[in-house]
C-alpha cells in the first residue's frame, strides 16, 4: 500500500474544494463562527485584519498561536494562516499547529526582501498573491498551490484587484498564442519557468486555483472578481469591518456563488448598511502599499 | 441523451462535468432548482459540506434534492456529497439529505497536513483506482442495504446502495473516470427500468 501525504495532486486538490467560495479574515472564535454559518468555505486566522494592521503601522507578524488554536478549536471549516514571505519558520510553526492553508502574506511584514519560503519543502499547501502572469508562476515554481490577486489589502477599494486579475488573464491569452521562441525570451523577461508557461500555452489557464483578494468590500465587488475570472474571494476587512458582519457575509457568499443573477445580487445589496471605509490609491504612499512589498 | 448534473453551488464543479463528459454523456451544472428536472442523474461533488448546506437551504433546494433521490434517481456524492447522503453524522444531532443508510465522520483522517493519495480497490469498478484524499470523512458503519465498495486503512471510503453512489475521496481530480463510468452505467440503468416501465 503507497500512500503518500503532500504531494501536488493533495495541496492543490485541497484549493479545488474551495471553488466557487468565499475566504473571510477572522479575528477570534466567534467571527469564525459566524463566518462558518454565513457560508465560508474557510476562514483565514488572523491577529488583525489588514485595515487594522495598514492603521497601527510597525511590524507585522504571524498571529499569536493562541488565535490561530482559538479557531482552529471554534469550526469544521479549514483555516488559512498568515505566515510573513520568506518567514520558514513561522510556516513552519503554522504547519505543525495544523492550519489547513499557509498564505505567504505581502499583508504582514516580509521576513525577507529577496526570497520567498521553499514551499514544495512542505507537507501544508500555500497561497500566494500575484499580480500578474510571471509573478504567478515564479509562485507555483516554488511550490505554491493556490494564487490570489494582491490587490491592495485593507483598503475597501477594488481597483488593484480588478488590475491583477486582468493582468493575469490577459498575459494567460497572449502566452497561448506565442511562438515557442517568443516563449523563452517572456520566461527570460518575467521570471516565470518555462516548463509552466508551456503548460500554459496548451491548457489555457493556470495549473492551480486563482482567488480574488485585496480590497472586496461588497456582494458586487465580489461578483465582479467572479465575472472576471476568479474561482473564488478572499475577503479581508470587507466583513468584519461593516456595520453588519452577519449580513455582510451572507450576502457575499450568495453573491459568489450566483454571481450572474444581478436580480438576487441587487437584492442581497439592499439595507446592508455601510461597507467597510475605503481608501482611494492615490491617498497612499510609496511604503503603504502592500503589494510592492514582493516581488 | 442521458444527462447528468452536477450540484453547482460550491466545490470541484468543473472538474465532474469533465469527467460525466469524458464517459460520453452531457453535463449540467445544476444552479436552481427547477433544473433537477432536466437530469438524469446528480452527483454532489466534493468541496465544504458546510457551506453547501447553507446554500442548499438558501435557494430551497433541500426537498427538491430529498425527491430526487427518493424517485430512484441516481445520486453520486464525493466527499462533501458523501456526508450530504448520510443518514447519519457522528457527533451531530442531524444530518443532511439522509438518503442513505451509512454513519460517517466527517473529517476523519485529519486535517490537511494528513490529506494523502493511495490506489484503493474498488469492488466491481477498479483493482488501483488512484484515490485522493482531502480532509476526508469515511464510513463508520454501512446500515440496511448499503453495499461496501471499497476500504482503506480499514476503513470504508467507497459505498454503493442501489442507486446511490458515494466515495470519501476525490475521482474528479484524477483523470481516472471508471468511477463516473460506473456511475453513468447506473443512471443508464435507471433509465431503461423507467423506459421498461412505461
Amino acid at each position: 500500500m503507497s500512500t503518500s501525504v503532500g504531494t501536488n495532486r493533495v495541496k492543490r486538490g485541497m484549493a479545488e474544494m474551495q471553488k466557487g467560495g468565499v475566504i473571510m479574515d477572522v479575528v477570534n472564535a466567534e467571527q469564525a463562527k459566524i463566518a462558518e454559518e454565513a457560508g465560508a468555505v474557510a476562514v483565514m486566522a488572523l491577529e488583525r485584519v489588514p485595515s487594522d494592521i495598514r492603521a497601527a503601522g510597525g511590524v507585522a507578524r504571524m498571529a499569536d498561536p493562541t488565535v490561530t488554536e482559538e479557531v482552529l478549536n471554534a469550526v469544521s471549516i479549514p483555516v488559512m494562516a498568515k505566515a510573513r514571505i520568506g518567514h520558514i519558520v513561522e510556516a513552519r510553526v503554522l504547519e505543525a499547529m495544523g492550519a489547513d492553508y499557509i498564505d505567504e502574506s505581502e499583508v504582514l511584514t516580509p521576513a525577507d526582501d529577496i526570497y520567498h519560503i521553499d514551499k514544495n519543502d512542505f507537507t501544508v499547501p500555500f497561497v500566494c498573491g500575484c499580480r500578474n502572469l510571471g509573478e504567478a508562476l515564479r509562485r507555483i515554481g516554488e511550490g505554491a498551490s493556490m494564487l490570489r490577486t494582491k490587490g491592495e489589502p485593507g483598503t475597501g477599494n477594488i481597483v488593484e484587484a480588478v488590475r491583477h486579475m486582468r493582468e493575469v488573464q490577459t498575459q494567460i491569452r497572449q502566452v497561448q498564442s506565442m511562438a515557442k521562441d517568443e516563449l523563452m525570451v517572456y520566461a527570460k523577461e518575467t521570471g516565470a519557468p518555462y516548463e509552466l508557461l508551456l503548460q500554459i500555452q496548451e491548457e489555457g489557464r493556470l495549473p492551480v486555483v486563482n482567488f480574488a483578494a485585496g480590497g472586496i468590500a461588497t456582494p458586487s465587488d465580489a461578483a465582479l472578481m467572479m465575472e472576471l475570472g476568479a474561482d473564488g474571494v478572499f475577503v479581508g476587512s470587507g466583513i468584519f469591518k461593516s456595520d453588519n458582519p452577519e449580513k455582510f457575509a451572507r450576502s457575499i457568499v450568495e453573491a459568489t456563488t450566483h454571481y450572474q443573477d444581478y436580480e438576487l445580487i441587487a437584492k442581497l445589496s439592499k439595507d446592508l448598511g455601510t461597507a467597510m471605509p475605503g481608501l482611494e490609491m492615490s491617498s497612499l504612499q510609496e511604503q503603504d502599499r502592500m503589494q510592492d512589498r514582493s516581488e | 441523451m442521458t444527462t447528468i448534473g452536477v450540484l453547482g453551488l460550491q466545490g470541484a464543479i468543473r472538474e465532474h462535468v469533465r469527467s460525466i463528459e469524458a464517459c460520453g454523456k452531457e453535463a449540467v451544472v445544476v444552479k436552481k432548482p427547477e433544473q433537477l428536472e432536466e437530469v438524469d442523474g446528480l452527483i454532489l461533488p466534493g468541496g465544504e459540506s458546510t457551506t453547501m448546506r447553507r446554500l442548499i437551504d438558501r435557494y430551497n433546494f433541500f426537498e427538491p434534492l430529498q425527491q430526487f433521490g427518493k424517485a430512484g434517481k441516481p445520486i453520486f456524492g464525493t466527499c462533501a456529497g458523501l456526508i450530504l447522503l448520510a443518514s447519519d453524522i457522528e457527533g451531530q444531532n442531524d444530518a443532511h439529505l439522509g438518503l442513505m443508510d451509512m454513519t460517517v465522520a466527517r473529517n476523519a483522517f485529519g486535517r490537511q497536513k494528513e490529506s494523502f493519495e493511495a490506489p484503493v480497490e474498488i469492488n466491481g469498478v477498479a483493482e488501483d483506482f488512484e484515490a485522493v484524499f482531502i480532509r476526508a470523512p469515511y464510513i463508520q458503519e454501512v446500515k440496511a442495504d448499503t453495499e461496501v465498495l471499497g476500504v482503506y486503512d480499514g476503513k470504508i471510503v467507497a459505498a454503493q446502495q442501489g442507486h446511490l453512489l458515494a466515495t470519501a475521496f476525490h475521482p474528479e481530480l484524477t483523470d481516472d473516470h471508471r468511477l463516473v463510468q460506473h456511475f453513468v452505467e447506473m443512471v443508464d440503468q435507471a433509465n431503461g427500468n423507467k423506459l421498461a416501465s412505461v
